[in-house]
C-alpha cells in the first residue's frame, strides 16, 4: 500500500461505547473487538475521504505526545489490523460517497 | 475471561441496559397453541414512536437488540425500521416464523448486516409443526424463509420449543438444522399467558421426557459437565448476599409494542411506558426496577439454602408469575429435578404439604 492511505469504517458491524471503551461486533462473524482510546478515534473518523494523515494530524497528534511520523506509522499499522478483523477498509484512494456522521 | 463476559460486567457496573428485546406487534399469522400473547392489537406504537425509541435506547447504551413479536413481518414497516436500527449501530437479531420471508426480503435483511435470525420450528413432520401453529403449510413456508435467508448468507438459528406434541422430535429438527447449516436451540418450557392465565401449562412434556432432554448431551454442549452435575449445594451466605439472580432488569430488559416496559419478555412486572417518560429515566429511576434490582439470592425464599444453589435456572419472572419474585419457581425446580434426580427445597416441601378438609355440617 502506498503512503496515501484513506479509511472507512465497515457498515457491517455493531458498535457502541461501554465505558471508555469503543466495542464493534462484526456482523460476518460476530467476533467481538473492543477498541482502545486511538483505535476508537481511527475507526470513528474512519469517513473513506479524509486522509490517514490527516486524521492523524487533526485528532491524534494534538491529544498525545508523539511525534507526527510516528503516529502515523502506528495509525496505519493499526488501520492494516481493524481491516484484517474486517472492521474498517483501506485504500490509496478515497471511497466513494459523502463522508459519514459520528458514530453514536 | 471473554471480552464478552467483560462487556456485560462493564455494563452492569456502569448501569447500562446492554440488552433490550423490543417486540414490535404482537400480531401473528401462526396461532400457535402454547403461544403466551394475546394478538389482538391494543394500540401498537407507530413508526416514528418507535424510530424514536431507538433512538433513546442507542443513547442509553443499548448494543443488542431483539426484535420480535407476534410475528415482526406483520408490520408494513419493519425495514424502515430495521435500516434505522442498523443504522444506530445495534447488534440486530430477529425472531420469526419465516412464513413472510421470500428471496428479496431475505437479500435486503443479509444486506442489512443483521447479526442472525431465530427462525421457530416445531418439527420436521410437516403435520406436527402445522398442528401447532395451526396455520396450515406453515412448515413448508418457514423451510422456504430458512433455506433463501441461508443463501443470502445471513446466519439462522432455530429455536425449537418442546411440548407434549413434539417432545420426541427434537433430534429430527437438530438434524435438519445440522444439514441446512443452521443453529439450533431448545426450549423446554412451556411458559403462562402474560396475562398470568396458567392453562397452557398442561401442554408442558411429562417428566421422564424432560429428564431425558436435560440428560442429552448434544443438546447441552459445554454446559454439560455443570448442568450434569450433582447438587452443588446452597450457595455460600457471603456469596448469596451478592449474587443476582440473572440479568433482567440489571443489564437487560423488554419493551412492548405498546411501549411497556418490563424487566424481561417473562417477566411481566411493568416498571414504566415509554410513551409515558423517555426510557432512561425508566432505566435509572423506576421504583419498580429497582425493587427488582435489589433482590439477591439470599433473599429468595426457600432457594437460598435449596441444595441446588448456583446450579439452579431460576427465572424470576416465572416466580413473579407464580405469584412472588423472591419465591421460587417452580417450573424451574421441576428441571433442576429431571437433571439431577434430586428434588429442591421447594419441591419437598410442597410435596409435603397437606390440605386440611374442614369438615362442614
Amino acid at each position: 500500500m502506498s503512503d496515501i492511505m484513506y479509511i472507512l469504517r465497515s457498515d457491517n458491524v455493531a458498535a457502541r461505547r461501554i465505558g471508555d471503551e469503543l466495542m464493534i461486533m462484526s456482523a460476518r462473524d460476530s467476533s467481538l473487538y473492543s477498541l482502545n482510546e486511538t483505535a476508537a478515534i481511527l475507526w470513528q473518523a474512519a469517513d473513506g475521504v479524509t486522509l490517514l494523515a490527516d486524521i492523524v494530524a487533526r485528532d491524534i497528534c494534538p491529544h498525545f505526545d508523539i511525534d507526527p511520523d510516528t503516529a502515523l506509522r502506528d495509525a496505519r499499522e493499526l488501520a492494516e489490523d481493524l481491516a484484517a478483523c474486517g472492521i474498517l477498509q483501506c485504500s490509496p484512494n478515497p471511497f466513494g460517497g459523502t463522508p459519514q456522521g459520528p458514530t453514536p | 475471561m471473554s471480552l464478552m463476559h467483560d462487556m456485560g460486567t462493564r455494563a452492569l457496573e456502569l448501569g447500562i441496559p446492554l440488552s433490550v428485546q423490543l417486540d414490535l406487534t404482537y400480531r401473528c399469522n401462526e396461532r400457535c397453541v402454547h403461544c403466551y400473547l394475546d394478538h389482538e392489537d391494543h394500540g401498537e406504537m407507530d413508526t416514528a414512536e418507535i424510530l424514536g425509541l431507538l433512538d433513546q435506547l442507542a443513547a442509553a447504551g443499548v448494543f443488542f437488540l431483539s426484535v420480535s413479536g407476534g410475528e415482526i413481518f406483520m408490520r408494513s414497516d419493519l425495514f424502515e425500521i430495521l435500516e434505522h436500527a442498523r443504522r444506530l449501530q445495534f447488534s440486530v437479531k430477529l425472531k420469526t416464523n419465516a412464513v413472510m420471508i421470500r428471496a428479496a426480503k431475505a437479500r435486503r435483511i443479509a444486506a442489512l448486516g443483521v447479526a442472525s435470525v431465530q427462525v421457530s420450528l416445531y418439527s420436521h413432520d410437516a403435520g406436527t409443526h402445522d398442528g401447532i401453529t395451526k396455520l396450515p403449510g406453515s412448515f413448508k413456508r418457514t423451510m422456504e424463509g430458512t433455506r433463501f435467508l441461508r443463501e443470502a448468507g445471513v446466519k439462522v438459528e432455530f429455536a425449537n420449543v418442546l411440548m407434549q406434541q413434539n417432545a420426541d422430535h427434537y433430534k429430527q429438527v437438530q438434524a435438519l438444522a445440522s444439514e441446512m447449516g443452521v443453529g439450533y436451540t431448545v426450549d423446554a418450557t412451556i411458559t403462562p399467558m402474560m396475562d398470568g392465565d396458567r392453562g397452557i401449562l398442561a401442554l408442558n412434556m411429562d417428566a421422564d421426557r424432560l429428564s431425558n432432554v436435560f440428560h442429552d448431551t448434544s443438546l447441552l454442549g459445554d454446559q454439560a459437565q455443570t448442568m450434569l452435575a450433582p447438587p452443588s449445594g446452597p450457595t455460600p451466605l457471603e456469596e448469596a448476599y451478592k449474587t443476582l439472580p440473572c440479568s433482567a432488569g440489571h443489564t437487560a430488559c423488554y419493551v412492548s409494542p405498546y411501549g411497556d416496559v418490563y424487566p424481561c419478555v417473562q417477566f411481566p412486572y411493568k416498571v414504566g411506558n415509554v410513551r409515558e417518560q423517555p426510557f432512561i429515566d425508566i432505566w435509572r429511576d423506576s421504583p419498580q426496577l429497582n425493587d427488582v434490582r435489589a433482590i439477591r439470592v439470599s433473599d429468595l425464599q426457600g432457594c437460598s439454602s435449596c441444595v441446588h444453589g448456583s446450579t439452579c435456572t431460576r427465572c424470576p419472572g416465572l416466580a413473579y408469575m407464580e405469584g412472588n419474585m423472591r419465591g421460587p419457581s417452580i417450573q424451574d425446580c421441576q428441571k433442576s429435578f429431571a437433571r439431577t434426580g434430586v428434588p429442591s427445597k421447594n419441591l419437598q416441601r410442597k410435596s409435603t404439604r397437606t390440605i386440611e378438609l374442614a369438615i362442614v355440617g
